[in-house]
């Protein structure tokens, strides 16, 4: 039979493992359980709470005070480690917004402060100032307050996403229409490049949000002219597969670095060595609004030259458009 | 022509300032409210020719105050409202607002829908025959025409034209459309009304993808632009 002892060190053993996952009161309570069950059913006499010589008695207390010592020290270096995590996790996200208040202080000053500045201007200078410097600086403000109103819708509609207050209110709509009212919008931004729109004759109807998937649309398109050229070629392409609407957006500019292709759905996240101004909320927004329709959004580079963009929305679809017209 | 008198009611200082100034270059008349109850013992005092309404007041619901106004008064309401709620817009439009503008809006497009909303005469209904730019509509025959050749429509298509037509730079509703169309009973029945939508855009559009005519309002219905229609009286 084993002797006495080496349960003792077995279940001290036992207690000191426990002391790396629990929380140090179960410990204590096991270390005491522990020196009881040794007394009780290892020293002799067995199966009393006596014991049996001060020898015996003195290893009792010895067991006992080293199990209390090892729960008390472990419990300590779980916490410090704790503390140590959660500093380390704060200073992180300390940084990541402070370099996203830079950036969207940026964004938000520099309109503003052209804004205060050419108003100034026109205030105080007004008599020294030619025609021509005062239609500049008018012109300024109105390009300022345009670019700030931008941002400024940016920032509410990726607010709206955050709180949850956004609601998708779907409605049969006539794809045609949207993309094309997208288009018309944004003509004087697309006037320079050439665009392709394939949407089949007998597209269904789909029930969507109209203006949710038109800002979708338009973020996607936006996008496209601030990472290419000129000239480039945007297609624009929409078929149903099966219970899906799949929307595509591609262009065959030079696609997305591959580094940075899974990061460009981030909040907040700007394509390195890219001058565009702009929060970097564009596409995430995109993101939101496709997954406020329970669709999905996914970005590939194109294997020779470009990028594609490809959304998938399950959703209801009608075709009474293919009824014969009375 | 002008000398017409515009109310203004808006509770922000500078929005009134900047509407005022706006319209008075434009030779407007304009008086400024800065509660709704203000801006309807006025509109019962002094009748003005239109208001510019905005929803978002401190004291009543701008809605509030569109119902109350329309129990009485006729002349043209247009709502100014905040970016964010085409619901908002839809049912002060139901409820009997001529038109809306989204705060940002453009000074010109302001006075684009001050315009166009003085412009109509309230008998409209009794004009038999109306041209917009290439579009003539004989609404004794029920005949269209695109550049003078005959354009011929299903009898829905011609219900829907004509209703947009008659409201000429009026945005009217989905619901509206469905209610006037198609009647009460198919007030959820939308598809429709994208589907003869775009079958009147093959008809009577240039390029049914760039219509110049019939207007979509994102999330809240259509619009139709006659532009400088040439109206001729028998």
């Amino acid at each position: 039979m084993m002797g006495y002892r080496v349960v003792a060190f077995m279940l001290l053993m036992a207690v000191s493992i426990l002391a790396m996952f629990l929380d140090i009161v179960p410990v204590l309570v096991a270390a005491f359980l522990s020196a009881v069950i040794w007394d009780f059913f290892f020293i002799p006499p067995t199966m009393t709470l006596t014991v049996g010589t001060p020898e015996d008695g003195l290893l009792l207390l010895m067991y006992f005070i080293v199990a209390l010592i090892n729960t008390v020290l472990t419990s300590k270096i779980r916490k410090m480690e704790k503390e140590v995590k959660a500093k380390d996790e704060k200073a992180k996200s300390v940084k990541f917004y402070n370099t996203l208040f830079n950036s969207l202080s940026h964004e938000l000053h520099t309109p503003i402060t052209t804004i205060i500045g050419c108003a100034d201007n026109l205030q105080g200078n007004a008599p020294s100032l030619s025609e021509k410097n005062k239609t500049e600086l008018v012109s300024e403000i109105s390009v300022a307050a345009i670019r700030l109103n931008q941002q400024v819708e940016n920032l509410l509609n990726m607010s709206r996403l955050e709180s949850g207050i956004l609601q998708v209110k779907k409605d049969w709509c006539d794809i045609n229409d949207l993309v094309y009212k997208v288009l018309q919008r944004l003509e004087p931004n697309l006037s320079k490049y050439r665009i392709a729109v394939e949407i089949p004759d007998q597209l269904p109807l789909f029930r969507l949000d109209f203006g949710l998937m038109e800002q979708v649309i338009y973020n996607l398109l936006i996008n496209v002219t601030q990472h290419t050229p000129e000239d480039t070629l945007i297609t624009i392409q929409v078929d149903s597969q099966r219970d899906r609407l799949i929307l595509v957006v591609a262009d065959n500019g030079s696609g997305f670095p591959k580094k940075e292709i899974d990061k460009v759905f981030d909040k907040f996240y700007k394509l390195k060595g890219y001058a565009t101004s702009g929060t970097g909320l564009g596409l995430s927004i995109v993101k939101g609004f496709v997954e406020a329709h329970q669709g999905s959004v996914k970005l590939e580079n194109l294997p020779v030259k470009g990028s594609k963009f490809t959304i998938e929305i399950r959703t209801e679809k009608s075709y009474v458009n293919r009824l014969k017209n009375e | 022509m002008n000398n017409q008198t515009i109310l203004v009611i808006d509770d922000e200082f500078q929005i009134r300032k900047l509407l005022t100034i706006t319209l008075q270059s434009n030779n407007y008349k304009v008086v400024e409210a800065a509660t709704g109850k203000q801006g309807v013992n006025i509109v019962s005092n002094h009748p003005p020719d239109l208001v510019l309404l905005d929803l978002g007041l401190p004291d009543e619901s701008g809605h509030e105050v569109l119902r109350h106004l329309r129990e009485w008064y006729t002349n043209p309401i247009i709502i100014v409202s905040v970016r964010s709620s085409e619901e908002d817009i839809a049912k002060a439009l139901d409820n009997g607002a001529n038109d809306y503008l989204v705060k940002t809006f453009r000074t010109g497009e302001l006075l684009a829908r001050v315009r166009s909303a003085l412009r109509k005469p309230g008998s409209e209904l009794n004009i038999p025959t109306a041209t917009f730019r290439d579009l003539t509509i004989d609404f004794a025959s029920r005949t269209v025409k695109k550049d003078d050749s005959i354009v011929k429509l299903t009898g829905t298509e011609y219900a829907l034209l004509s209703i947009l037509a008659r409201n000429d730079g009026k945005v009217l509703t989905h619901q509206y459309l469905l209610n006037q169309v198609w009647g009460a009973s198919h007030q959820n029945e939308s598809q429709y009304l994208r589907v003869f939508i775009a079958h009147l855009r093959k008809k009577i559009e240039t390029d049914p993808n760039r219509p110049q005519h019939i207007i979509t309002e994102s999330g809240i219905g259509y619009r139709f632009i006659g532009n400088a229609a040439v109206r001729e009286r028998e």
